[in-house]
C-alpha cells in the first residue's frame, strides 16, 4: 500500500513529469515516464536523469578509516587518492557477496558509500558490528537526494545546472562543492555503461537541483527515466544486480568482478575462500545470454539448458532496446560457460536459443562523437 | 481512455467486433496503457478451437507477460502477422492496426455475456 512505502523527496513531483510509480523493495519509484523503451534509447543517445535518492549515503572518517575499509571491502581502498572513488564489494566470511557499492575518497580520511537502497539496514549493520575504535560511521541515507544523469550529453547538462567555474570531474572521480542550495557531491560514475554522473544534494534542495538538472532539455534532449529503463540499460551492458545477479552464495570471482577483488592486498573479509578459488577455480561463472531471433524476452528465473539438461536459470533478463534482442545473465557450470555455446532458455515451457557471450553484451559507443 | 462505440468488451480487457459469424478480436486502449510497452506477441495457432474465458495468446511488455483470453467460443481463423515485425502496433493503434486474431464464432455461441461501451467505460470508472 502506497502509504506505507518509503518516499523520496520527489516522490510528489514525479507524475507530474507523467512518472508511472510502482512499489520497489519498499519504496514508491517511478518505473517509466515516457515509455522504457524511449528512455533507454534517450541515455544511449542525449542524456536522461534518474532519482536515486532511495539509494544509501554512508560516511565514514577517522585515521584508521582506509585501513577499516580495506579490511570490509575486496578492492584496494589504499590506491585512492582524495577526489577518486572505485566500484567494490562488500563480503561475508564466506566471500559471498552482501552488497556492491562505490567508495568514495573525499578527504584525506573520510569517505563517502553509496550502497543499494535495499540493503541500507544491512549494510550498515554490518559495518557497526565490525567498526573498530576511531573510527567514525554515519547512516546520512535521509539527509541526501540523488540523481543518476546519464548519456553522451550528460557533461553539458551538468555544465547548464552548475555555475561556469564547476570543474567536471574526470571519470571514477568525484567533485564535494558547495552551492547556495547546499553542499553536492558530483561523481562522474554510473550503471548504465555511458558517460555520466551521480549527483547528491540535501534531501530539503531535492527539487530545485530536479528542476534545475532539467533546464537544458531544449538544449541537451535530457528526459526523466525510471527504473525500468535503468535495468535495461544496465543489463545489456553486464553490470550484475544485487539481488537478482549477486546473492550472499556467489563470490565476485563467480560473479566475473576479479578486476574488483584485490586478493594480494593483504588480509580482508572473505579473503580465504577467494584464494581457494583463485586456487582451485570457480564452480560457475555468471555468463551473458544473447537470444537467436525474434523471441519473447527472457526473464529471471528461466531454467537454462544445455543438451537437454538443465544446468542453471536466468539472473537477469529483459529485452535489449538497443540489440532489438533478448538477453539475460546465469551462473552457468564453468565448463559450459564458454563463447560462443548455445544453450536454451525456457521461457514459460517453449525453449529458445542462446549464445553464451562475453559481458558487455552492448558495447556503447565512444565517448568522442 | 479510448472506448470505440462500434465494440464489444470483456472485462479481461479484449475488444471484439462482429462481423456476421466472424469476429476480430484485440485488447483495448486500457490494456495497452497498463502493459506499457508491447515488444513481443505470442499469436495463436490458426486452427486453435477455444472456449469463451480459455487462455488463448500471450502479450509481453518489458516488465511483463500477459494473457489474453478468448472473449468467445469458436476456432481461430488468422492471426496479425504484422505483429511479429511491429508488436508497437497494440500500443499505437489498440483498436486498429493493432488487432490480434479473428474468430470464427461456435454455432450457437451468443455474445450476451460481453459488455457495451458504456458498461466497459463504467468497469474503467469512466463516466
Amino acid at each position: 500500500m502506497e502509504s506505507e512505502l518509503k518516499k523520496t523527496p520527489l516522490s510528489s513531483i514525479h507524475p507530474q513529469f507523467g512518472a508511472r510509480m510502482v512499489e520497489f523493495g519498499g519504496w514508491w519509484m517511478p518505473v517509466q515516464y515516457q515509455g522504457i523503451l524511449q528512455e533507454h534509447l534517450a541515455v544511449r543517445r542525449l542524456a536522461g536523469i534518474f532519482d536515486i535518492s532511495h539509494m544509501g549515503e554512508f560516511f565514514i572518517s577517522g585515521p584508521s578509516a582506509c585501513e577499516f575499509l580495506n579490511h570490509i571491502l575486496c578492492n584496494d581502498v589504499r590506491i585512492l587518492q582524495v577526489g577518486a572513488g572505485q566500484y567494490t564489494l562488500l563480503l561475508n566470511e564466506n566471500g559471498g557477496v552482501i552488497d556492491d557499492l562505490l567508495c568514495y575518497r573525499i578527504e584525506d580520511q573520510k569517505y563517502l558509500l553509496v550502497v543499494n537502497a535495499s540493503k541500507i539496514e544491512e549494510d550498515a549493520a554490518w559495518i557497526t558490528r565490525h567498526l573498530p575504535e576511531g573510527v567514525t560511521f554515519s547512516d546520512e541515507s535521509d539527509s541526501w537526494a540523488g540523481f543518476a544523469i546519464q548519456g553522451p550529453n550528460s557533461p553539458a547538462v551538468l555544465r547548464a545546472a552548475l555555475q561556469e567555474s564547476f570543474e567536471l570531474p574526470a571519470r571514477n572521480h568525484i567533485a564535494c562543492v558547495n552551492s547556495p542550495e547546499g553542499p553536492l557531491f558530483v561523481a562522474r560514475t554510473g550503471y548504465t555503461g555511458e558517460d555520466g554522473f551521480e549527483f547528491f544534494c540535501t534531501a530539503s534542495h531535492a527539487a530545485v537541483w530536479w528542476t534545475r538538472l532539467l533546464a537544458s532539455a531544449p538544449q541537451t534532449g535530457v528526459v526523466p527515466c525510471g527504473l525500468g529503463a535503468r535495468d535495461t540499460l544496465r543489463l545489456e551492458v553486464g553490470y550484475p544486480l544485487n539481488g537478482s545477479d549477486l546473492s550472499p552464495e556467489r563470490t565476485p570471482l563467480e560473479a566475473g568482478l576479479a578486476p574488483f577483488v584485490k586478493i594480494d592486498k593483504g588480509e580482508f573479509i572473505g579473503r580465504a575462500a577467494l584464494l581457494k578459488q583463485r586456487e582451485n577455480g570457480v564452480p560457475s561463472k555468471l555468463v551473458g545470454l544473447v537470444m537467436e531471433g525474434k523471441t519473447p524476452p527472457p526473464r529471471a528465473h528461466y531454467p537454462v539448458l544445455f543438451e537437454g539438461n538443465v544446468v542453471g536459470e536466468t539472473s537477469s533478463g529483459s529485452l535489449s532496446p538497443s540489440m532489438e534482442k533478448g538477453i539475460a545473465m546465469a551462473y552457468l557450470p564453468l565448463e559450459i560457460s564458454k563463447l560462443g555455446n548455445v544453450v536454451e532458455i525456457d521461457i514459460r515451457g517453449r525453449k529458445f536459443n542462446a549464445l553464451v557471450s562475453k559481458r558487455p553484451m552492448y558495447k556503447p559507443q565512444p565517448e568522442s562523437k | 481512455m479510448n472506448v470505440p462505440s462500434d465494440l464489444l468488451y470483456a472485462p479481461t480487457h479484449e475488444w471484439l467486433k462482429r462481423e456476421g459469424d466472424l469476429a476480430t478480436v484485440g485488447i483495448t486502449d486500457h490494456a495497452q496503457h497498463e502493459l506499457t510497452d508491447v515488444v513481443y506477441v505470442e499469436l495463436p495457432a490458426v486452427g486453435t478451437s477455444v472456449n469463451a474465458g480459455d487462455q488463448i495468446c500471450v502479450v509481453e511488455s518489458v516488465k511483463a507477460a500477459s494473457d489474453i483470453y478468448s472473449p468467445v467460443s469458436g476456432t481461430v481463423e488468422s492471426v496479425n502477422d504484422a505483429l511479429s515485425s511491429d508488436p508497437s502496433l497494440i500500443n499505437s493503434d489498440p483498436h486498429g492496426n493493432g488487432w490480434i486474431f479473428k474468430i470464427r464464432i461456435a454455432s450457437g455461441a451468443d455474445l450476451s455475456h460481453l459488455k457495451s461501451p458504456a458498461q466497459y467505460a463504467e468497469q474503467l470508472g469512466q463516466a
